[in-house]
């Protein structure tokens, strides 16, 4: 029978061969399932792959997907490093989407719109503001309860799902947009500049890209990210050392929470222009992946935005050019996460055949 | 001659890296005996019991079950072949019953119903008195013991291991225990009695191996032995003192005021009206066996509890630090008073096994305010490499790649570097090799004549005999009165690490405490 038995010194190979192995084998994966259905895998592997790249326009979209998740994915990456699993980035996406759109619906009607990149900035930090502040609901939940984050950061998303439907369903719904439930368009001058003609992607993608590198230098060069990667490895030490447990999960979920925030508000003040309940296409789940897949390092991170801002493009495409289901982008992230999880664990562990117990004791009878 | 012994061990040597944990070992068990191993924590006996049960495989030597060699890759074949072991923490699910329990653990041909019917024969044949519709959760920690002795003889066992099963039973449930032992020595399975209590062995068992540092250093019957003669064989005789500055008295830096801590449950950790003092320039030494309060003690004083807020509360009594109360002060608070714990557990609390030497000496320092200076720690963790001998290829070395002793070194001179007016430390050498054992004991002699006060938390007699000038001894959440080392002798330390200098009050209070979880 197979047995798992734990190596002397992790493996640095599998360190590396691991998220390369899992990418590798989901398309294997992807191919098989996709031939199963009928479809041309070589097509559809290239749907997913090239497509997406195939011209300046392509890559802005790819960089315009890749902002929400370089943001959410570093923020996460940041908690799980910590040993705070924040599973409700999505709704913390999801507040600083109504934080910043409520403030762009409000400066609309009351015509104040000018300078617009004076409000965009102010409402861009509002909606990091309500999503840290979401965040912090699960922060001071546990902290005073002990409750368990996983469920109460993912109960909340739920409960910014609902929230969100009832103010673009009810008070915030645009009269003059014949019932459908979103609020009224944005001004103009309330949207975040473009980096080109022609082009969706905006500012936003370099904020992320600033922000990647304020996370490397917030964890590796200055004492607070030292105590938060010591509490993250090993917690015995990071008491022993006298580091707060408490200090760390205030940050880790407040920093989380506000740039789950700060990539929502980006959302709404940049392509969509108004807020409606399809304002997140779950980057705050898909986010958990890249952050995995980045194995928690903030660089990584913005690699692996790409890749799975890549393949999220690259489902949209299939669907719309093969007719391969919806559901397939998702199905593919989640044999990716799979398929990381299980070579990570060859890290620790190597793969041997042991003999049935009975078959060896009839040697020693 | 070979023939006539049920197992024979010869010549079994285990390495762990470079500790000898059994050297060349012969253990000889004849058939219904009960044969007790006796020896001090880090003698060797663990290692020498995953050896016969078949969880590690020896380096050397041979093993022989009823005249045939034998190799076993795993537990099961021990098993399979009639090796029974009876742990001292129990692996049980708490929600299911007790035949469910024994039944899971069971090969597949074995039915529930059988299993139930099997173990009211065995409660009934043994007078274990364990019913097998019961839910575990219910149980009590001497009935959970019987239930764990039951699944091991289930399979007609050759030969059964216990590892210290009193250390959680009252007085009464022991002499059931011994009863049950009796009768199934007469049926002809053979009892290995792993212990460190010595009247025990002496009213139980017929036949003793004496293990001190990986080596047998006797086989005798024990019913011939008195005390002073097993401990000699446990402890060997006490070493001379290491030399040291003559010391002159002063008043205590660090005094405890009878403070208590009730634990939250039978198998925890508790203090009882814990007094001690601790002046400059001097080693205090706490003897015992772990798990008698000592790592508690050291937990509160390091300041480590002090985030506990349960725990806190059930607190009472107070700690002093110049005459000051600081019960409530952290560890960071602490340490900027100068007190600074080396905790026992080397790898995941006092260094992160992950980081570099240079990185885990920001475990230990206090300089950084918001930005980590990179090169302040690789040239503190360079000059601790330097000035303590420490075997490492450079600063950036992982803590995990270095050998247990001179990761140990390195964690001490980590914690001198810092200059700390109180040192306290839980089993400074615990697996480190000879020499370095004698340059940390050095260090600490050398600290302690800079003027410092040091606590010393040790399992190894000798080690307390070498630099402690006062020694304590600690026993169910008491603490002694000090003794002076002059005035100690291994069997007066031996004994008290039995608990025999309890009043009477506070011994009956400790057996209530455990008679309190036995039905």
């Amino acid at each position: 029978m197979i047995v798992l038995e734990k190596r002397q010194h992790p493996s640095l190979w599998m360190g590396y061969l691991s998220p390369l192995l899992s990418i590798a084998l989901t398309f294997v994966v992807a191919a098989m399932v996709v031939s199963a259905m009928g479809k041309d895998p070589l097509r559809v592997l290239s749907l997913f792959t090239l497509e997406p790249l195939n011209g300046k326009r392509a890559i802005g979209e790819v960089m315009l997907k890749a902002t929400p998740l370089i943001l959410c994915s570093l923020g996460l990456a940041f908690c799980f490093r910590s040993n705070v699993w924040n599973i409700g980035a999505e709704g913390q996406f999801l507040l600083g989407a109504i934080g910043a759109g409520g403030m762009a619906m409000w400066l609309t009607e009351t015509g104040l719109t000018e300078p617009g990149w004076l409000w965009v900035t102010q409402a861009l930090l509002l909606g990091a503001l309500a999503g840290a502040a979401w965040a912090a609901i699960t922060a001071w939940l546990r902290d005073r309860a002990h409750a368990n984050e996983i469920l109460v950061s993912l109960m909340l998303v739920y409960v910014a799902n609902l929230l969100l439907s009832y103010l673009v369903f009810g008070p915030w719904k645009d009269p003059k947009g014949w019932n459908f439930p979103q609020t009224l368009r944005f001004a103009d001058s309330l949207s975040i500049g473009r980096l080109g003609a022609g082009m969706r992607v905006h500012w936003g993608f370099v904020v992320a890209l600033i922000s990647a590198g304020a996370m490397v230098w917030l964890m590796y060069f200055t004492a607070l990210g030292a105590r938060l990667r010591v509490g993250g490895l090993a917690p015995g030490a990071a008491r022993f050392a006298g580091f707060s447990s408490r200090e760390s999960l205030w940050t880790v979920l407040l920093c989380s929470g506000a740039f789950a925030g700060l990539a929502g508000a980006m959302e709404v003040l940049g392509p969509m222009g108004q807020l409606t309940p399809h304002v997140s296409t779950g980057y705050g789940f898909t986010a958990i992946i890249v952050a995995f897949v980045a194995r928690l390092h903030p660089l990584a991170c913005v690699l692996a935005s790409f890749l799975l801002s890549i393949m999220m493009i690259g489902g949209e495409l299939a669907q719309s050019r093969v007719g391969l289901p919806a559901s397939v982008s998702s199905m593919f992230q989640g044999v990716l996460l799979m398929m990381l999880l299980t070579f990570d664990s060859l890290i620790q562990y190597r793969i041997k055949w042991r003999g049935r117990p009975s078959k060896e004791l009839a040697k020693h009878a | 001659m070979t023939n006539a012994l049920r197992l024979s061990l010869k010549a079994i040597s285990k390495s762990y890296g470079n500790l000898r944990a059994n050297d060349k070992i012969d253990l000889d068990i004849k058939p219904g005996s009960i044969h007790a191993v006796l020896g001090e924590n880090g003698a060797g006996k663990s290692t020498l019991m995953k050896l016969i049960f078949g969880l590690l495989q020896p380096d050397e030597g041979r093993i022989f079950l009823d005249g045939t060699e034998v190799r076993w890759q795993s537990p099961e074949h021990a098993r399979a072949a009639g090796i029974a072991m009876v742990f001292q923490h129990f692996a049980l699910f708490e929600s299911l019953s007790v035949a469910e329990n024994v039944w899971l653990g069971m090969d597949k041909s074995w039915s529930l119903a059988a299993v139930a019917e099997a173990l009211k024969e065995l409660t009934q044949h043994y007078g274990l008195s364990v019913d097998p519709n019961a839910f575990v959760h219910r149980l009590s920690v001497g009935e959970r013991q019987r239930v764990e002795i039951a699944r091991g003889l289930l399979a007609r066992p050759r030969v059964m291991i216990l590892d210290e099963p009193t250390s959680v039973l009252s007085p009464q449930a022991a002499q059931a225990l011994f009863a049950m032992i009796r009768t199934l020595a007469k049926e002809g399975c053979s009892v290995i009695y792993i212990s460190h209590k010595l009247h025990e062995i002496r009213e139980l068992c017929d036949d003793c191996t004496v293990l001190r540092h990986g080596k047998v250093t006797g086989q005798v019957d024990p019913r011939q032995c008195n005390d002073e003669q097993l401990s000699a064989l446990m402890i060997g005789s006490a070493p001379a003192p290491l030399l040291r500055a003559p010391r002159a008295l002063s008043s205590p830096i660090v005094r405890l005021d009878a403070v208590s801590v009730p634990a939250l449950d039978e198998a925890g950790e508790r203090l009882n009206t814990v007094s001690l003092d601790l002046a400059p320039g001097e080693v205090l030494g706490i003897a015992g066996v772990s798990g008698n309060g000592q790592g508690l003690l050291l937990d509160l004083l390091s300041g480590e509890l002090t985030s506990d807020a349960a725990l806190m509360r059930r607190m009472k009594g107070h700690i002093f630090f110049e005459n000051r109360a600081i019960e409530s002060l952290g560890v960071r608070m602490r340490r900027r008073l100068g007190i600074m714990a080396v905790p026992a557990e080397r790898l995941g609390r006092a260094t992160v096994p992950e980081l570099s030497l240079a990185d885990n000496m920001f475990l230990a320092e206090s300089k950084h305010a918001w930005r980590l200076d990179h090169q302040s720690l690789y040239r503190s963790a360079h000059d601790v490499v330097d000035a303590f001998a420490v075997k490492a290829s450079s600063p950036k070395a992982l803590a995990s790649d270095l050998s247990g002793g001179n990761l140990q070194k390195f964690i001490m001179g980590r914690a001198l570097a810092l200059r700390p007016k109180v040192l306290l430390v839980s089993q400074p050498t615990w697996g480190v090799d000879v020499g370095a054992s004698a340059q940390i004991r050095q260090q600490l002699l050398a600290l302690r004549d800079s003027g410092a006060a040091i606590l010393v938390i040790s399992e190894e007699l000798d080690e307390l005999f070498q630099i402690a000038d006062r020694i304590h001894v600690m026993y169910a959440g008491y603490l002694s009165a000090p003794v002076k080392r002059a005035d100690a002798t291994v069997e007066l330390i031996g004994q008290w690490m039995g608990g025999s200098w309890l009043s009477h009050e506070h011994a009956a209070q400790a057996e209530s405490a455990t008679l309190q979880y036995e039905g």
